[in-house]
């Protein structure tokens, strides 16, 4: 691409000067571009909004064959429409058409799975394909037969947000207003079916009343936000947010927050863009500005955040090496010798792949920091400190052996490659009950006290 | 309609071979709950196609084919990532996954359009070009097929379906083992030596070929409907995987042709032009599963309607006979017509009386219900089975014996008697022999 991506910058697009950008960043760049922001921007909010209950729903993929199974109600709605005396392009009559193909879709993908043994990828693939290619029929038709054609109809496809009147973006973000209220009036409801359906029903509330109010705003949503990103990637309003929030926080009010600012973001920067440049599609701007939201979110949350978890991981692992290595010195003390290991064996007690090279000296100075040991014209000695921690590794080690073989009837010759990963996590309780169990076998582990002197 | 050689072979053939090619792979991912990660991937190969041209600058088919696999191999490896790196739900992630990178398609082809290469086309992507595959100058007859100059004459895409489509149908045939055991239990799979992680991978990039090469004539939405609709047909048409391999077969190329001829015959009959022959193909995909859900042999509804509907008129006889029985028990050979149809309230007593009358169990004196002597045999079998099911969960499962009758209320329609030949039930009633 690289090649290539020259060539397009080149021929591309002259950038907007600096006063332009900041103009209609400002909502000053004329009224039809400020309309569409807005629009778009709320559009952006409600959409984030209701994806955190679509998400926790587990019905993400179900609103894009939702938002598929519209185009063929939005090519019928242009005939009846037509045949009806009513301006076939007025966006109502339109959307109405969309509302009501939509609706037939999700009804079918719950018929499916009620009446059939197919599973919901099924189910939802069916109805998606099917209905679009419907779509796709009725609008092939209007194009050749209609004495009108088709122009505009295919702008639900792929969305056209330049083509959106001042009425439509009212329309729009009327709707998306609607959205946010009532996800603020029912909350509590949403959460509850959310989180624990059957306690909802338990304490009286109407489930399928709730779902049908969470459904149909994620229906209206869907249908409102047709124009500005189309049909293909209004899922990705809806759910793409809701999963990035879903990184930042763990309680629902601040996911709902969340998750609509970050979709507010993304429909606004994505108009922005797409006014202040030629050939930048809203919808898909949209998309990649959640997407690039998303990426963030997935890399650098504090808690569920890819680094995080990766820097936890590393910690736990850089612990456990070093409980291998006070263990193997310990072990060498134990039968005689001194409380070291020269540096080839700490390189075979560290091995973890191509890591160790690095791995090995980081473990080492997590030790030395620790006082647990000192540095030798070879390798490492053991502190008195060490040594004691060393003894209680060994004897974890010892007990949890003596767990498995006696708890959960592993053989004994099979017990040794287990507790290596597990006798970091034993609790003191645990310890004393099998410290009886190995004693009554005659099996005495010391805890390391006194060892080193 | 006429079909002329020129117009429509091409068009036909590219329709059906791209619905069999995805048909037949559909079958695995059906099974293996992978429907969407062909929808999935049919939207992301997009970046993928406009990078290959962005970067050779023709529609060189080999270029093409590498950018598409490759992308159908991202968005595999990128839907993982985000499942497990970020735990995000399998569905959530498939959707961001591939709503990002068709974004991103969107925006790299509305670029390239500006190049001024417009054979990129982003609705050519959605519904394909069927219409340009025409043939000038094709023979009239079909004998004329039956010469050199036909094969120079293949537009590439039909060469590129029917190359892929047979690499499809042998990779299908010859890992059928593998692909079967894969689908079914992929830790068997794994055990037995075959590596399901490697065969997944295999099988997704296949789908990717198959998908962009079908894109070109088709369109995707197509080919989400032959991967997802004739797999899903004949799932609910047999239970041996095989016998719904070659059925998908046969309706992905009933799609192909019937979609195509529809595509143009149905709106010819009212004397208008002819529709989108890839969105026919995915419509007609549809109908068809309509008519297998309602009507397929086992799994139909409309057989599960029947089967559940006989069962319960032999329930509501049952049990119509079995109170006559327990009245005639306590000395009422007869019992007014209200009575009993206040005893068996849920079911459809009308029914079962004329049909318990009309068999010769039960007559009817004006109003007033007997059982005649055939109907008094038919009443004891299933009052036997009741009692000696009572009898059989006190004696052996454990009930309280005022727990029994109605576990038993069910079990008496099943024509098994429990094992234990009891005299008297529990509550001391005798058993009829």
């Amino acid at each position: 691409m690289a090649g290539g991506g020259g060539s397009i910058a080149v021929v591309g697009d002259e950038l907007p000067g600096w006063s332009e950008i900041i103009e209609t960043l400002m909502f000053r760049a004329g009224y039809n571009t400020n309309i569409v922001i807005m629009g778009t921007t709320l559009l952006g909010l409600a959409a984030g909004v209701i994806g955190v209950f679509a998400l926790l729903r587990k019905r993400s993929l179900m609103t894009d064959a939702l938002s598929h199974a519209t185009l063929p109600g939005i090519g019928l709605a242009f005939l009846v429409g037509g045949w009806m005396g009513v301006d076939g392009r007025s966006l109502a009559v339109l959307l109405l058409g969309a509302t009501v193909t939509g609706v037939i879709g999700v009804v079918c993908i719950q018929g499916i799975l009620r009446y059939t043994r197919l599973r919901e990828d099924a189910a939802i693939g069916i109805v998606l394909s099917v209905f679009f290619g419907a779509g796709v029929v009725v609008l092939s038709y209007i194009q050749v037969n209609a004495a009108s054609g088709a122009a505009g109809l295919n702008k639900f496809i792929y969305g056209q947000t330049a083509a959106m009147s001042e009425r439509d973006a009212m329309l729009m973000g009327a709707i998306a207003v609607v959205a946010v209220v009532a996800t603020v009036l029912f909350l509590k409801e949403f959460a509850l079916v959310c989180f624990n359906e059957s306690f909802a029903r338990v304490n009286g509330w109407s489930v399928s009343a709730i779902d049908l109010i969470m459904m149909g705003l994620v229906v209206a949503v869907t249908v409102a936000g047709l124009q500005a990103v189309g049909l293909i990637l209004v899922v990705a309003m809806l759910i793409i947010p809701a999963v990035s929030a879903r990184f930042w926080s763990e309680r629902l009010w601040a996911l709902v927050v969340l998750a609509g600012l970050i979709g507010a973001a993304s429909g606004y920067f994505g108009s922005v863009v797409s006014a202040l440049m030629p050939r930048k599609p809203a919808g898909a701007v949209i998309v990649l500005t959640s997407g690039v939201i998303f990426a963030i979110s997935m890399v650098c949350a504090p808690k569920r955040g890819v680094i995080s978890a990766g820097v936890r991981r590393g910690m736990v692992s850089l612990r456990i090496a070093g409980e291998h290595l006070l263990e193997e010195a310990y072990g060498r003390g134990e039968s005689g010798g001194r409380f070291a290991l020269t540096s080839r064996e700490i390189s075979r007690a560290v091995r973890i792949g191509v890591w160790s090279v690095v791995f090995g000296p980081v473990v080492r100075a997590g030790l030395y920091w620790r006082r647990l040991a000192r540095r030798t014209r070879d390798g490492i000695e053991l502190t008195e400190e060490g040594v004691r921690q060393g003894a209680r590794v060994r004897r974890n080690h010892r007990l949890w052996e003596q767990y498995l073989v006696s708890y959960a009837d592993i053989a004994p010759s099979h017990v040794d490659w287990s507790v290596d990963q597990v006798e970091h996590v034993l609790s003191d309780e645990l310890i004393r009950e099998l410290e009886t169990q190995l004693g009554a076998r005659g099996i005495v582990v010391s805890d390391g006290v006194g060892v080193a002197r | 309609m006429e079909l002329s050689i020129g117009a429509d072979l091409f068009p036909i053939l590219a329709g059906t071979l791209a619905a069999v090619t995805c048909g037949v792979l559909g079958n695995f991912l059906v099974l293996r709950r992978l429907s969407l990660m062909g929808d999935a991937i049919s939207h992301s190969v997009l970046p993928g196609l406009v990078i290959a041209f962005i970067v050779t600058s023709t529609r060189d088919p080999v270029a093409m084919f590498i950018g598409a696999a490759a992308a159908g191999v991202a968005t595999v490896v990128l839907v993982e990532l985000v499942k497990k790196l970020g735990r995000v739900e399998p569905g959530a992630a498939m959707g961001v996954v591939f709503s990002v990178l068709f974004a991103l398609g969107v925006l790299l082809i509305r670029q390239v359009e500006h190049l001024g290469q417009v054979d990129l086309d982003a609705d050519c992507v959605l519904h394909g070009q069927l219409e340009t595959l025409v043939w000038y100058g094709a023979p009239d007859t079909l004998s004329g097929l039956l010469d050199w100059g036909t094969f120079g004459a293949v537009p590439r895409q039909v060469t590129m379906l029917v190359v892929v489509c047979i690499a499809a149908s042998v990779f299908v045939a010859v890992l059928f083992k593998e692909l079967r055991i894969a689908a079914f239990d992929s830790e068997l799979a794994t055990t037995q030596g075959y590596h399901a992680g490697v065969l997944h991978y295999v099988l997704m990039v296949f789908v990717a070929v198959a998908t962009v090469a079908s894109f070109e004539a088709v369109g995707s939405i197509m080919v989400i409907a032959m991967l997802v609709c004739p797999a899903a047909a004949a799932r609910l048409m047999t239970d041996r995987l095989g016998v719904q391999v070659w059925i998908s077969v046969l309706l992905a190329i009933a799609c192909g042709v019937g979609g195509y001829i529809a595509a143009s015959a149905v709106p010819g009959w009212f004397g208008k032009d002819s529709v989108n022959a890839a969105g026919s193909m995915a419509l007609v995909a549809g109908v068809l599963l309509v008519v297998v859900v309602f009507a397929s042999p086992r799994h139909g509804v409309v057989h599960r309607w029947a089967r559940r509907r006989s069962l319960a008129r032999g329930m509501a006889a049952d049990d119509l006979l079995a109170a006559l029985y327990r009245r005639k028990e306590v000395g009422e050979a007869s019992v007014g017509v209200g009575q009993v149809a206040a005893m068996l309230i849920g079911h459809s007593f009308g029914k079962a009386l004329r049909g318990a009358v009309r068999g010769g169990h039960v007559s009817n004196d004006d109003g007033w219900l007997s059982l005649t002597d055939t109907g008094e045999c038919a009443a004891a079998r299933v009052i036997r089975r009741h009692r000696l099911w009572e009898d059989y969960l006190v004696g052996e499962a454990g009930f309280a014996p005022d727990h029994v009758h109605d576990p038993a209320e069910y079990l008496e329609h099943i024509p098994v008697e429990p094992s234990g030949g009891a005299e008297t039930d529990p509550h001391g009633r005798s058993i009829p022999g």
